[in-house]
């Protein structure tokens, strides 16, 4: 989707947001947000008292037609500020429309027989439904890999032009409807009704279509809508008051002062920067299936980061080889190579490739030759913790020491004391010990150990800093032994770290931290992590995970990047402070509004009260018609900022606080002061008033 | 201004520093029920009523609790007033007191305002002032600060809603609080020269040679009370000013700290219940620094005088011949430094109690007081009602500011959510409710133009501080109103009862609210409740909302008075 990012003042986009600004005048739209409704009637009825005063001809019909377009126009400008933020996913939403074709599908009757397919309109397909999807096929349906392997260009979703590889079990057997086969075939068991499909959702999503209010923005609004009671109360009460005073108030005059008191720059904005903020998620690649979701983001205290792929680069390498004495360092090389070959992991290869390049040794083919048989591989599992080879009556086994110090005792050797000795020096360097040990006719010895290293990525020591600089503690999940895990936490910067972690003890950590109250963020990919992702309060699913996976999380990262977390954290906080701030914004506007509305209003009766008028505006109808214009255009000037969200740099509450207090705070008390006298001498200038 | 008047308000900002900590302290000990010195009484009055002193309760009991003693209560003082005349100990044979009258004193007594539209020596038996109008003060008071104590508990606890015991909390605090600390108060009150007697009113031949009548009665024992509760009811109509409510000096002190000290050491007793004692200390110093700026503003006002007599060649500087200043309604044993004070303490609490006539004050000097009030009597405040009032602006100031940290709003570990701020603003949409929409009905219904003894701005002023005061159970008045009419006595009675219940009940159910969240870590990345910076955003919160409700009114009253008054125009 990268390809697809609009600026913020895109011509076309600009266009349709105008048209979009008169089509939300409907009340029906309105009155979901009161205080701009508010702003309505109160144009309603300045129109209605400007069409009073052409057919009486009392009263000054300039005057009260330039303050009914103004108001007009602040109701114009909020609408204008929503379709905006729309917009944008509007655009996004139509691209996404286009990618999904109106593929047709091969349905199978059974899915073990490949050939007998019927075509049907993807539209008809049905949860449970089998199709095949060769080379050229564009996948008709969200679904599970049962069967195959193949290469898949998800450019659609992703904006990713690289293919990937989408095979059964495991933990990338996830296909999405719309994405496209670009070799090899797949047999698919669709998991998603035409309608529900994840490109569906998407589109929903980007187009507004299914926001609902947050619970924060429930709040502010109950806020917004209190405020704008008692400014009603307060202007109401104006006209006995005034009566009292031996004078009397017209209604544009009045609801004039209501307008510009009524917190109208949140209450037209707010909606724009709840839509933006979901937008800058999707600008960054990451669908969040609700807006609470992002609001939770902003508040999460604890992240826990898979350390694989995440803190460190995928793949470890071996760069060291540790015998125990009787086991001279070329044979424990050739035996951990012999054991490597057929192990397809990046480790795997990195150890042939040190036992070639140190003792030159060559890397043999896998299968019978050389002086064995037979190779049968065992494949790394999470219950045994170790991969390696049979072959005659050899068994290679390399893996965690623990692990391979059972299976050796269980195959009746003994554990030399000084593995242990090497595994902690390895571990405590941060490295990870893969222990290797044989067994020849029925007899197990440990030979020594691998030293594979973990590399850990650039930059994120400075990541973590900010956000512990924010209040947000990470924790690095990993499988590795406790002192590997020290190491490597202490080399990345991480606050803490679960070593030896199974998938039962994240979803214990999560519970834990939970329970004292802190909110957790988490990325997962495979099954076994769908339940932690529900339990985590921002659980990140990879879109290159399962769909167990990816229906457990509230966000789904198209990128498939676990360090997006930190992203999604800021995004959150932005879009809470973008709130606070021009509430604050807003609610320190109406100093200067007073001083501009009340003396204008009661001049003729109280000359004294001219005392009052600070900025010296020129009459009372120009003060009163700058206020209106200023509340206005700031409506108009505060968009690119509410689109795009105040300024984020990661620091303590305390400082963040101050700097948007000085900014939005005293900036929003002193910036109306000089808007209005500046727009009082443009009206004086033009002869407006 | 003169040094003078600075060392005395100096020494009681001194004074009410250092009894913050050991009452709050106290008053948290006797809540938690750990000291118990007068369990030999307490514990027979539980079995007499079946309490059942462990029993926790919700909310809403609490609420229904406090609802149904406030308005029995009512009831009682209500009747007892009409049938004064049939009742003992009424030396002066006082009749019944008119039925809208009746009402109003009841529903101002219930609501700890003390609103009086009447002479307390010319209309209150001895038996009124000392079993209803006294029992009042004792009771009104208890029940505010079991409010406070309440919605603390809501706000520290995580207990479903469960925020203590109404009936527990309201006779611990009148036994161990209001009790003792009236019986020392008025045997000091006493020994200053307060009179303390039931004998009939006496008449003294004058040095001229009229005879004039002296109002005698049990005023010490009510007056401590008064002050202590701020309630504010006079035993007479001059109130504080009365050489036997407040003879000397030292006894005007005394009745100043009398009415800070609970509401101050409230400010302790919520930083240790909620286990952040550097927050309670925060709230301390907005009040501090509210009652501080309000303080030097009045006495400023005062001491400068009014203009016009500057201008025609008058001497009004300070000296050691005259005061100086504007003394026009001021007791010269107190002065204008001692006034000034008592006016801005008496209205920072929901006191109401005068040593001057603050009518009298110039137009910035009689602002402060109707200001004080109409932020909320949030500055130290009524007693409880200053700390639940200023606890609803605390998570205001939280929530509004609380967004700008990047962070959903919390308070103390608690999110504030749509039902939290529903309650906040209900109860801060009650004040421009009552008080703007009664002095709107009233300044053009001829029933309330009728009462107005002074025209123009100054007559507005005097309208909207009758319903500010009422509204916010103070009882002060501005005077110069006719406040007995069936117009005025019903609607401020009606004024105190929502500007008690409309805060309180919101309140509660704030309080409940909270206790049922669940309690959030606190991290560096935490809206900080304990800084400098918070202090700050807590008092402009207060201002700004305070000033943008009542700014147009306040413009129209008191400011324009002010403008014109330079311009030598007076009402």
């Amino acid at each position: 989707m990268a390809a697809l990012t609009h600026s913020l003042f895109d011509q076309k986009l600009m266009t349709i947001a105008a048209r979009d600004a008169f089509r939300k005048l409907s009340p029906r739209h309105m009155v979901r947000n009161p205080v701009m409704f508010v702003v309505l009637v109160g144009s309603v009825l300045t129109t209605l008292s400007l069409v009073h005063t052409i057919v009486t001809g009392g009263g000054s019909i300039g005057f009260t037609l330039q303050i009914s377009l103004w108001l007009w126009f602040t109701v114009l400008f909020a609408n204008f500020a929503e379709a905006m933020a729309e917009g944008r996913g509007k655009a996004q939403a139509d691209s996404l429309r286009k990618s999904r074709q109106e593929a047709m599908a091969k349905l199978l009757a059974d899915p073990s027989n490949h050939l007998d397919f019927e075509l049907v309109p993807a539209t008809k397909l049905r949860t449970g439904d089998y199709v095949i999807c060769v080379a050229g096929n564009v996948i008709p349906g969200d679904g599970e890999v049962v069967e195959g392997v193949a290469s898949v260009d998800e450019s659609a979703i992703t904006g990713e032009s690289a293919p990937v590889v989408r095979e059964s079990g495991g933990d990338r057997s996830a296909v999405t409807g719309g994405t496209k086969v670009l070799s090899d075939w797949l047999i698919i068991r669709i998991t998603a009704n035409p309608g529900e499909t994840f490109i569906d959702r998407m589109i929903a999503l980007v187009e507004g279509a299914t926001r609902q209010k947050t619970p924060n923005e429930i709040a502010l609004t109950i806020l917004l809508s209190a405020l704008t009671i008692i400014f009603m109360l307060a202007v109401v009460t104006l006209q006995p008051f005034a009566i009292y005073a031996g004078t009397s108030l017209s209604v544009p005059v009045l609801v004039s002062l209501l307008v510009c008191l009524i917190p109208t720059t949140i209450g037209g904005l707010l909606s724009a920067i709840g839509i933006a903020g979901m937008d800058r998620l999707i600008q960054q690649n990451v669908i969040a299936v609700s807006g609470r979701s992002v609001e939770a983001a902003g508040d999460v205290n604890t992240l826990l980061l898979d350390k694989t792929g995440t803190i460190t680069l995928g793949n470890r390498q071996a760069v060291e080889f540790f015998p125990v004495p009787g086991t001279t360092v070329e044979q424990l090389a050739d035996r951990a190579q012999l054991s490597s070959l057929p192990d397809e992991t990046p480790e795997g290869r990195s150890i042939v490739v040190l036992a070639k390049e140190r003792f030159k040794l060559r890397g043999r083919e896998v299968g019978a030759g050389e002086g064995h048989g037979e190779m049968k591989f065992v494949p790394f599992s999470a219950a045994t913790r170790m991969s390696g080879v049979d072959f005659n009556s050899t068994m290679l086994r390399k893996g965690a020491g623990d692990s391979i110090a059972k299976w050796v005792r269980e195959n009746g050797g003994t554990v030399p004391r000084e593995i242990d000795a090497i595994v902690e020096r390895i571990s405590r360097e941060g490295g990870t010990p893969l222990v290797v040990a044989e067994s020849e006719h029925g007899k197990a010895r440990v030979l020594g150990a691998i030293y594979l290293k973990d590399i850990v990525k650039g930059g994120m020591r400075e990541r973590f800093d900010r956000l512990r600089a924010m209040g947000i503690r990470t924790i690095m999940i990993t499988g590795d032994n406790p002192l590997t895990a020290a190491a490597i936490a202490k080399e990345a910067g991480v606050d803490d770290f679960l070593a030896e972690a199974k998938p039962e003890d994240k979803m214990q950590l999560i519970r834990r931290e939970q329970s004292g109250g802190r909110l957790v963020a988490m990325t997962g990919d495979g099954t076994n992590d769908a339940p932690a992702l529900a339990q985590a309060d921002v659980g990140v699913a990879m879109n290159t995970g399962t769909q167990a996976a990816r229906e457990a999380g509230n966000m789904v990262d198209l990128d498939s990047n676990p360090t997006k977390l930190i992203e999604i954290v800021e995004i959150g906080k932005q879009l809470l402070m973008t709130r606070g701030s021009l509430t604050t914004f807003s609610i320190a506007n109406d100093v200067a509004k007073y001083f501009a509305i009340i003396p204008a209003l009661f001049l003729a009766t109280y000359p004294a009260l001219g005392a009052l008028n600070l900025m010296r505006l020129h009459s009372p109808q120009s003060a009163i018609l700058a206020s209106v214009i200023f509340n206005a255009l700031i409506i108009i000037a505060l968009i690119p900022l509410a689109l795009r969200g105040v300024k984020y740099r990661p620091a303590p509450a305390g400082i963040i606080l101050r700097r948007n207090l000085v900014i939005y705070g005293i900036g929003g008390i002193i910036i109306p002061f000089i808007g209005i006298k500046l727009i009082d001498v443009i009206l004086v200038f033009v002869h407006a008033v | 201004m003169t040094a003078n008047g600075w060392v005395q308000i100096l020494f009681f900002c001194v004074v009410l520093f250092a009894i913050t900590k050991p009452m709050g302290i106290y008053m948290l000990k006797v809540f938690d029920g750990s000291y118990r010195w007068l369990g030999f009484l307490e514990r027979p009055i539980y079995r007499i009523c079946g309490i059942d002193e462990k029993e926790d309760q919700h909310w809403t009991s609490y609420a229904v609790g406090m609802l149904l003693f406030s308005a029995v209560t009512m009831l009682v003082t209500y009747v007892a007033l009409r049938l004064q005349g049939t009742l003992p100990l009424n030396p002066q044979h006082f009749p019944g007191v008119v039925d809208r009258q009746s009402f109003e004193t009841a529903a101002s007594f219930a609501t700890n305002t003390n609103w009086q539209s009447y002479s307390g020596e010319s209309t209150m038996s001895y038996l009124s002032q000392m079993s209803q109008l006294a029992m009042h003060n004792f009771a009104s008071a208890a029940v505010g600060i079991a409010i406070a104590i309440a919605v603390i508990r809501g706000i520290s606890r995580r207990s479903a809603g469960r925020i203590g015991n109404f009936w527990v909390d309201t006779i611990r605090g009148t036994l161990y609080i209001l009790i003792p600390f009236a019986f020392v108060l008025a045997l000091l009150m006493v020994q200053q020269g307060a009179i303390q007697n039931f004998s009939p009113y006496l008449t003294v031949p004058t040095l001229e040679g009229a005879k004039q009548t002296i109002a005698m009665g049990p005023v010490a024992s009510q007056e401590a009370i008064k002050q202590l509760g701020t309630n504010g009811g006079g035993f007479f109509n001059a109130n504080s000013a009365h050489p036997f409510e407040n003879p000397t000096p030292w006894s005007n002190f005394l009745q100043m700290i009398a009415i800070f000290v609970i509401p101050a050491g409230l400010t302790y007793t919520l930083g240790r219940m909620v286990k952040h004692q550097r927050h309670g200390w925060a709230v301390w110093a907005a009040m501090f620094i509210l009652f501080f700026a309000g303080t030097t503003t009045a006495y400023w006002a005062e001491a400068r005088g009014n203009p016009i007599h500057a201008a025609e060649g008058l001497d009004v500087k300070a000296s050691s011949l005259q005061s100086g200043g504007n003394m026009e309604g001021k007791e010269v044993r107190f002065g204008i430094a001692n006034s000034a004070l008592f006016a801005v303490i008496t209205t920072d609490a929901s006191c109401g109690a005068v040593n001057a006539m603050h009518d009298s004050f110039t137009a910035i000097g009689g602002m402060v007081p109707l200001v004080n009030i109409q932020l909320g009597e949030v500055v130290f405040g009524g007693v409880g009602a200053g700390m639940y009032g200023m606890l609803l602006m605390v998570i205001l100031t939280v929530f509004i500011a609380g967004l700008m940290v990047g962070r959903t709003p919390e308070y103390l570990g608690k999110k504030i959510q749509s039902r939290e701020i529903r309650m906040v603003m209900l109860a801060v949409l009650a004040s421009p409710l009552v008080i703007l929409g009664f002095t709107a009905i009233a300044s053009v219904l001829p029933a309330g133009l009728k009462g107005l003894n002074n025209s123009g701005p100054h007559g507005f002023s005097e309208i909207l501080y009758a319903y500010t005061s009422a509204f916010g159970n103070n009882g002060s008045a501005f005077a110069g109103l006719t406040g007995g009419s069936y117009f005025y006595n019903t609607t401020l009675g009606i004024a105190t009862l929502i500007g008690r219940f409309a805060v309180i009940v919101p309140a509660l159910a704030l309080a409940g609210f909270l206790s049922e969240r669940k309690v959030v870590a606190e991290s560096v990345g935490t809206f900080p409740v304990a800084t400098p910076l918070f202090v700050g955003l807590l008092i402009s919160v207060i201002l700004i909302v305070g000033a943008l409700t009542f700014f147009p009114a306040l413009a129209l009253g008191p400011i324009v008075e002010h403008f014109l008054t330079s311009a030598r125009v007076l009402f």
